[in-house]
């Protein structure tokens, strides 16, 4: 018997996410060397670890506050101003989610009434489109294009804007991309977004990683904050994916709205991870630092080898992802990957799972030992001598 | 430059058989640089061996290690080290090192039996001018060495494709 005619329609039309397609003809494959994930090969930090099991020991075991531990908020704030010069009340400003999986779901579903528009640079994270359909809401795709390092420049983002846009999803640093909008490049788009009154959803999940300057934050220009949706989280930068903690950080307004939602959908994050993120902002700036600089020193070596395979190349200055182009192949992204893990058992994920323009382009995960990028990079070559 | 210097001594500690072209791409320094830096480390006896990391369980070769840990009477002048270096001077000694606590000298020893180390204590290492007393350890199975755990499976715990 099949139960597909209670399905929604809203869920019955959204497509089957192209990652899961590929995880299952992965998973099926022995002996692979897989250079397709998304989550940092570092366990969490020890003395993050420690302080879970401590606060678990001393029966920490309830519901928080809806927003999060005060003391949690209050470090969310510290770090924000520490590491982006972002103002954010503790009490008003901030709040704690589970995951920024989470925070992308509050943020639209308070913003979007049926039929509004949302803008989402492509390629980009899987989540988006499904979850602004989900709203009722329209996605409409921004193309970036690797000849402008795959950033929304002022034409782009003009041409999709309708009387119906609401708002702009800021992806960046971006996965898959591995781009990076700097200071000026937000700044060419910003005046934009103020006359069309649109609200921002700025992803910055992987904001500490970036190898070329510090991250900068759309909501720290002048008459932004009041516009920007802030979304961030532990996964990344503390090698926390498991834990399951995010934050927004908003005007206050939006943060009543998103906790509205919050509340009777989720409650609150789980509290022995809100204790061990408190440990993580206030302990862990060293281990932030080694991660950054092993994942940069991969970064080169990658790019380099994917190079002198005969690539292309795109230089990516933030979160931990390469996207070579396969053009040169002729073969779809699909193809390549199929083929790259059929005959030499190396598992990346094709680009057209990340949107349109995805295709013609590989995601290729770094947040691996530079023995195991190298030994990919190997068989990599031998793929490659046979379709390039 | 110091701290590409610390660089190239932690990636070949990770891995001596990064050539210096993977060198020099991972540290954005050029080849000649890269070449250099390692000349020097060499002559400065900082950088000393490169060797691997093998576990011989899965060999056919039969090795047997053990730790002893041993008592000596330091000499007037000399401390630790006159002696320290004589144990040192055995093939079967794979390690020396000065530690705090009850023993004053950590030596590692290699043979082929448990038997042939035994004697190399009790008839070389134990008859030494200025030791006191021995006490040895076999090492019965290797779990991790220098990072490394000896255990077979998946290190990775991630799923293999993910987001």
């Amino acid at each position: 018997m099949t139960n597909n005619k209670y399905i929604s329609d809203v869920v019955k039309n959204i497509p089957p996410s192209g990652i899961r397609k590929f995880f299952d003809l992965v998973t099926n494959s022995r002996d692979i060397i897989s250079l397709g994930v998304g989550e940092p090969d570092f366990v969490t930090p020890w003395t993050v670890r420690k302080e879970a099991i401590d606060v678990l020991d001393r029966g920490a075991t309830t519901y928080t506050s809806n927003l999060g531990l005060p003391e949690l908020r209050e470090a969310v704030s510290f770090f924000l101003k520490n590491h982006y010069g972002l103002n954010y009340d503790p009490e008003k400003e901030i709040m704690i989610t589970v995951g920024a999986s989470e925070a992308i779901d509050l943020a639209l579903r308070c913003l979007i009434n049926d039929g509004d528009e949302v803008l989402v640079p492509v390629p980009s994270y899987v989540s988006y489109s499904p979850c602004i359909e989900l709203t009722r809401g329209v996605p409409v795709y921004v193309p970036t294009y690797e000849e402008n390092n795959f950033i929304i420049t002022p034409d782009d983002l003009k041409s999709k804007i309708t009387s119906k846009t609401k708002a702009l999803i800021l992806p960046y640093p971006n996965n898959p991309t591995g781009a990076i909008m700097k200071k000026e490049d937000l700044e060419a788009i910003k005046d934009i977004i103020i006359e069309h009154d649109l609200i921002v959803i700025s992803d910055e999940i992987y904001s500490e990683l970036t190898y070329d300057g510090k991250h900068v934050s759309i909501a720290s220009l002048p008459d932004m904050k009041e516009r920007t949706i802030v979304l961030n989280g532990f996964s990344k930068a503390f090698a926390m994916t498991g834990w399951r903690l995010g934050y927004i950080a908003a005007e206050h307004s939006f943060i009543e709205a998103m906790n509205k939602i919050h509340q009777y959908t989720t409650i609150c994050a789980p509290i022995m991870a809100q204790y061990a993120g408190i440990k993580a902002i206030y302990e862990c700036e060293d281990d932030i630092e080694k991660m950054r600089k092993t994942y940069d020193q991969r970064r080169r070596l990658i790019v380099n080898g994917f190079r002198e395979i005969g690539f292309d190349c795109f230089e990516p200055k933030g979160a931990f992802y390469i996207f070579p182009s396969i053009k040169k192949t002729g073969l779809s992204s699909q193809e390549f990957c199929e083929r790259l893990l059929k005959e030499e058992k190396i598992a990346v994920v094709p680009g057209n799972a990340f949107g349109p323009g995805g295709d013609g382009f590989i995601r290729v995960s770094y947040a691996y030992s530079i023995d195991k990028i190298m030994k990919a990079l190997e068989r990599i070559e031998s793929f490659a001598k046979r379709v390039l | 430059m110091m701290s590409k210097k610390m660089d190239i001594i932690e990636l070949l500690n990770e891995n001596s058989r990064l050539t210096d072209k993977q060198i020099s791409v991972i540290t954005e320094l050029s080849e000649d640089e890269v070449k250099d830096i390692i000349k020097n480390l060499e002559e400065e006896k900082v950088l000393l061996k490169y060797s691997t990391l093998v576990n011989w369980e899965k060999t056919e070769k039969e090795v047997v290690r053990a730790l002893i840990d041993v008592r000596v009477t330091p000499q007037q002048g000399q401390g630790f080290n006159a002696i320290a270096e004589r144990i040192g001077q055995y093939d079967e000694v794979k390690s020396v090192s000065l530690i705090s606590g009850g023993y004053d000298l950590s030596v590692e020893v290699e043979g082929k039996t448990m038997k042939e180390i035994a004697i190399f204590v009790a008839e070389r290492l134990a008859p030494i001018d200025g030791v006191l007393s021995t006490t040895t350890h076999f090492i019965l199975k290797r779990y991790k060495q220098d990072g490394v755990f000896f255990t077979d499976g998946p290190e990775d715990k991630r799923l293999v494709v993910t987001p």
